[in-house]
């Protein structure tokens, strides 16, 4: 039989705010051990929690870019569990009426748009760090856990899609165009090796065509967008093997292994599933007014899809404008500026997805920051336009413009590569190849037309590339035919 | 009034007749003639309370004067944590435990000049009503050391009924500052429901744990509670607007009120000399001016249910920071499963580990809207009742507890009569309101009765209005018998 | 009428390592608290829950500004483990 993967996709994304979510300690990666701690973050007796404002701001606006409806009014609950690395032994959570709920992120598989829905986002809290020491990477192999809470209390957003996913590749996707999206909005280092983004696959596969859902198992410690998609990938294969031998998925955690490139059970402990939600006394309710909501949305950058909207509009082909909507910031800006300098959309996109992008990356330079202002650039396309320089002498000029030679027009006389569109200057080195190439010669008046082109790139060669290959062309033809003497 | 009040103290360092000093030596010496027997205190900071005395003094004389508490001996509950000084909650599991940190009421009587003489007993956690709870034994009430003192701030009560502390704090969750002020006859306060920064007291239930001021008379209740009370911003529900002056109506007397006498605290249960004294209190109000009417608040019989059920539910979550990771006691186990439970068995005495049990059971997987949430329903229903009372009322008033203090051990087995001594105390917190006990005078076995007024919530102004008029219709001037011995 | 309550899996969430002679006694007087406490359930369910703050408070938040944080020996110096600037607890689950 022929099974459907069934995958939906947890996201926990840690935000780049300069204190925590509930305490002033900052929020700070590779800090020595518990040095960024108070009586809130290390849960000492009578200490309280106050929510930073930011985090709030963040995770509207995270929601709002990912289409979500911002709840008019929002609680925290505490989920209660008993953990080494939680110091409260509750997590500061949100449960039914989280922040954002019901957006969408439109992710690209296999050259076609896929629309994922998303059921949730909400705020809450990291836990600290546990080192498990004398042992092989495996938890409970450990012999002790040493732990660190710096990262107590870290403002973390939790990212719930719906179970829309049929495929490993659309999980990696999806995984990899969030992350895009949430490092456009500037709200967190969507560092994977840091483990500011992780992410958590519920993967349950059904006969194909089915509606009703198989038993979901969860896998857990993917750090790469790689082992995302082999994790799924296994545990996919496993699932079908399991069901196929006759045997029947069971409702679990399980870890993937890197290394062994396999997910094993995590045994969790029974009971732990009742976290006894309730609402968080010491914290008062959130009420999202409109006017927040449009203050936070007033401060979105342009996102990925408007961007390649506008661009599209622009006349840009999809393929040009999605090559430049992935573009680095700095390549995007020299392209604004050179258009709002006059420069032709489609070309200035070509130049700078090209050409440009080309240099920086021969020059292992900062994609960033582009050493060329967008008045430079469009200079140089009119340059090209007007026929004072032939494209190919362009790219030159380019590479002396960027070398700091000066502006294209100086470049241009500088390295003397300006177009001879001046017949009479052109007709000696005509003159000079139809006496090197008899035998081309002789072809054309026996009909052979196309030969006419071999001549004129000899003529292109003679003058360096400066001559104006539609004149060299002119001149040629009326030699040949005689209309001239 | 032959016992030295806050106020009267005041009047006399700055007179001159008296030094911080002398005041802290002579507290101090009645805890050390009273402690055997009565044991209010957990901790007595000697040093760092001599030390503060005489800055006191040096300051006073220099023309520093920091207001009506500077040089002030007073008493804190020992939930509220104070950096370098033991603090324990009167819980094994927080035996030698140093705080990194003064909670926020710790910081603004130092800044107020108080003089911090120790750390009072109190029932574990606060989570009991006679201080039988405790961790480290029992305290005994000055009035009948056979006795109970109430709680759980029962140290704070005994501590200032004998004068081993001018005022104290003590916090109140469902009556464990009312109740045993009562009992102990002295003035307590449960300020309205985020006036005073929680900050730094070991929560025991957050949606309705308050700290606040057990004083000897209404007057110094006002001026321990406007050195603590106002906006903490770090406490997330403290009420950030301007507060009324808790004592701009305590001259005011009570021609024209409208006093509430609430029809469902009364009867069974109620002792009878303590009906009659509260009943005798109510006709001199009438007396006095005021206009008594009978108010029914109907649902105010489900309170206690609901509070055994929203109270334990929030302490389940708010005590399992205490697992022996970070602080405190720690009994080993090969795995940290086994290590918590091991250490949390162990550390915690039955009464807290009962509402541990209770708490998790009521608001685990299937039974969380039969109970918690039913709790929650019966929670707004008593705040609509209230609503409706004090649209006909000032204030409300009723016995503080149904009976005088009861002897030692009489109710440690039976933990429904316990908690029923809360039956008056329960019903304001639940709806956020102030409340105050006010001592009307003895029984006939010469124990104090307590008088309760509640106001409606920020409605502490109009609370000590009526409790200063009880107070002067009472004239309240018994000393308990050990205190005389000891000054 | 009588609640029944699994009271060793109330003990296992709670993290309680309670003796069956201790589950045994806390169950009695938990079963006798309980059928006081469900009184609660002869109100209407009609009403609405009542958690919010008495005074109506909403949206307090704090700045996103950094405060001092602990000095670090003080905090270590209460813990019952510690090793080179970590606390110390066993793992997480047996071994094996
Ligand atoms: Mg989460
Ligand atoms: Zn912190």
């Amino acid at each position: 039989m022929n099974w459907e993967p069934v995958i939906g996709i947890e996201v926990h994304v840690e935000l780049m705010t300069s204190s925590k979510m509930f305490c002033g300690c900052a929020v700070e990666f590779g800090a020595p051990p518990n040095t960024n701690i108070c009586p809130t973050c290390l849960a000492l007796p009578g200490a309280l929690p106050v929510p930073n404002r930011a985090a709030i701001e963040a995770i509207m606006a995270i929601g709002l870019a990912l289409d979500c409806d911002v709840a008019p009014q929002s609680v925290f609950h505490r989920k209660n569990y008993f953990y080494a690395d939680l110091p409260k032994n509750y997590q500061i959570s949100q449960f039914d009426i989280p922040v954002c709920s019901n957006g969408h992120l439109d992710i690209e598989v296999g050259g076609e748009v896929r629309r994922i829905g998303l059921e949730r986002a909400h705020m809450e809290e990291d836990t600290g760090k546990s080192t498990h020491v004398g042992d092989g990477g495996r938890i409970h192999a450990a012999e002790s856990t040493l732990l660190d809470f710096n990262r107590s209390g870290v403002p973390l957003v939790e990212i719930v899609s719906k179970p829309d996913m049929h495929s490993a590749a659309e999980a990696r996707a999806y995984a990899q165009t969030l992350r895009s999206l949430v490092a456009e909005l500037g709200v967190s280092d969507v560092r994977l090796e840091e483990g500011s983004l992780r992410f958590d696959a519920n993967v349950s596969v059904r006969p194909a065509g089915e509606l009703g859902l198989g038993t979901k198992v969860e896998v857990k410690n993917m750090n790469s967008f790689r082992s995302l998609e082999h994790a799924v990938d296994y545990e996919i294969r496993r699932q079908v093997d399991l069901i196929e031998a006759g045997g029947r998925v069971v409702q679990e955690t399980r870890h993937w292994d890197e290394e062994a490139g396999v997910t094993h059970s995590m045994r969790t402990k029974e009971g732990s599933s009742d976290y006894r939600y309730f609402t968080e006394p010491d914290l008062v309710p959130m009420v999202m007014s409109d006017e927040w909501v449009d203050k936070v949305r007033s401060t979105l950058p342009e996102l990925p899809a408007q961007r390649l909207r506008r661009y599209i509009d622009r006349g840009l082909d999809a393929s040009l404008a999605g090559v430049l909507t992935a573009s680095s910031p700095g390549l995007r800006e020299l392209y604004e500026s050179a258009v709002a300098e006059g420069a032709e959309p489609r070309s200035a996109a070509n130049w700078v997805t090209g050409e440009i992008t080309g240099w920086l990356r021969r020059n292992e330079l900062d994609e960033t920051r582009v050493p060329l202002a967008g008045a430079q650039l469009a200079a140089l396309l009119a340059l090209i336009e007007e026929g004072t320089i032939s494209s190919s002498a362009g790219k030159e000029v380019l590479e002396g413009v960027l070398a700091g030679e000066g502006s294209p027009e100086e470049v241009a006389r500088a390295r003397d590569l300006i177009q001879i569109t001046d017949p009479s200057a052109l007709r000696a080195a005509v003159v000079d190849v139809l006496e090197r190439h008899p035998q081309a010669v002789a072809d054309y008046t026996d009909g052979e037309q196309k030969i006419v082109g071999f001549l004129v790139g000899q003529v292109m060669k003679s003058t360096r590339g400066r001559a104006d290959p539609r004149v060299v062309n002119e001149i040629i033809r009326a030699h040949l035919d005689g209309s001239e003497m | 009034m032959n016992r030295l009040t806050i106020a009267e103290a005041g009047r006399r360092l700055r007179s001159g007749l008296v030094s911080s000093v002398e005041l802290l030596e002579s507290s101090l010496d009645v805890a050390h003639r009273t402690e055997s027997q009565i044991h209010a205190f957990l901790t007595i900071d000697r040093e760092g309370a001599i030390a503060s005395a005489e800055l006191a003094d040096s300051e006073l004389a220099g023309g520093i004067d920091r207001g009506p508490l500077h040089g002030i001996p007073i008493a804190l509950k020992d939930n509220m944590s104070t950096r370098g000084v033991e603090t324990t909650a009167a819980s094994q599991i927080l035996a030698g435990y140093l705080p990194p940190y003064d909670a926020t009421v710790v910081g603004r009587l130092r800044n107020g000049g108080a003089v911090l003489v120790g750390k009072t007993n109190l029932d574990e956690f606060a989570m009991g009503s006679s201080t039988e709870n405790s961790g480290y034994g029992t305290s005994y009430n000055p009035w009948d050391i056979t006795r109970v003192p109430g709680g759980s701030s029962g140290g704070s009560a005994a501590a200032v009924a004998i004068g081993s502390a001018l005022g104290a704090l003590g916090s109140d969750t469902g009556g464990s500052i009312r109740q045993p002020a009562s009992l102990c006859g002295v003035v307590g306060v449960k300020p309205t429901y985020g006036t005073v920064s929680r900050f730094g007291l070991i929560a025991f239930a957050s949606s309705l744990d308050q700290i606040g001021p057990l004083t000897l008379t209404v007057e110094d209740s006002t001026l321990l509670l406007s050195a603590i009370w106002g906006h903490d911003p770090l406490d997330a529900t403290s009420y950030p607007e301007k507060l009324p002056d808790p004592a701009s109506l305590l001259e005011a007397g009570v021609d024209g009120l409208r006093i509430g006498v609430v029809t469902e605290l009364a009867g069974e249960g109620y002792e009878p000399e303590v009906e009659a004294a509260v009943a005798d209190m109510i006709e001199r109000l009438g007396a006095a001016g005021a206009r008594v009417i009978e108010v029914s608040l109907p649902t105010v019989d489900l309170g206690l249910s609901a509070y055994y059920l929203i109270a334990p539910a929030e302490a389940s979550a708010n005590l399992a920071r205490f697992d022996g990771i970070r602080y405190g006691l720690r009994v080993d186990g090969d795995t940290t499963e086994t290590l918590m439970a091991r250490t949390r068995a162990e550390g915690f005495g039955p009464e807290v580990i009962r509402r541990i049990l209770l708490g998790t059971y009521a608001l685990s997987a299937g039974y969380y809207d039969a109970f918690y949430g039913q709790a929650q329903r019966v929670r707004a229903a008593i705040r609509a009742d209230f609503d409706r009372a004090y649209r006909q009322v000032d204030v409300l008033v009723s016995p503080t507890s149904p009976t005088v203090a009861f002897p030692a051990g009489a109710r440690v087995q039976d933990p429904l009569a316990m908690y029923l001594s809360d039956i008056c105390t329960i019903p304001s917190p639940l709806a956020g309101h102030p409340a105050i006990s006010v001592p009307i005078g003895l029984d006939s076995q010469g124990l104090p009765i307590g008088f309760q007024v509640m106001a409606p919530a920020l409605g502490e102004a109009v609370m000590y209005q009526v409790a200063a008029e009880v107070e002067r219709l009472a004239g309240f001037d018994a000393v308990p018998q050990i205190a005389e011995v000891a000054s | 009428m009588p609640v029944e309550i699994d009271i060793a899996h109330v003990a296992r969430l709670a993290r309680l390592d309670l003796s069956p002679a201790e589950l045994e006694s806390y169950v009695r007087q938990l079963g006798v608290i309980l059928e006081h406490a469900a009184r609660v359930q002869s109100l209407d369910s009609g009403v609405s829950p009542g958690s919010d703050h008495p005074l109506g408070l909403t949206n307090r938040y704090r700045e996103d500004v950094r405060r001092p944080s602990l000095d670090r020996d003080e905090v270590l110096a209460q813990a019952p483990e510690t090793e080179d600037g970590y606390f110390v607890a066993p793992p997480a689950m047996g071994a094996g």
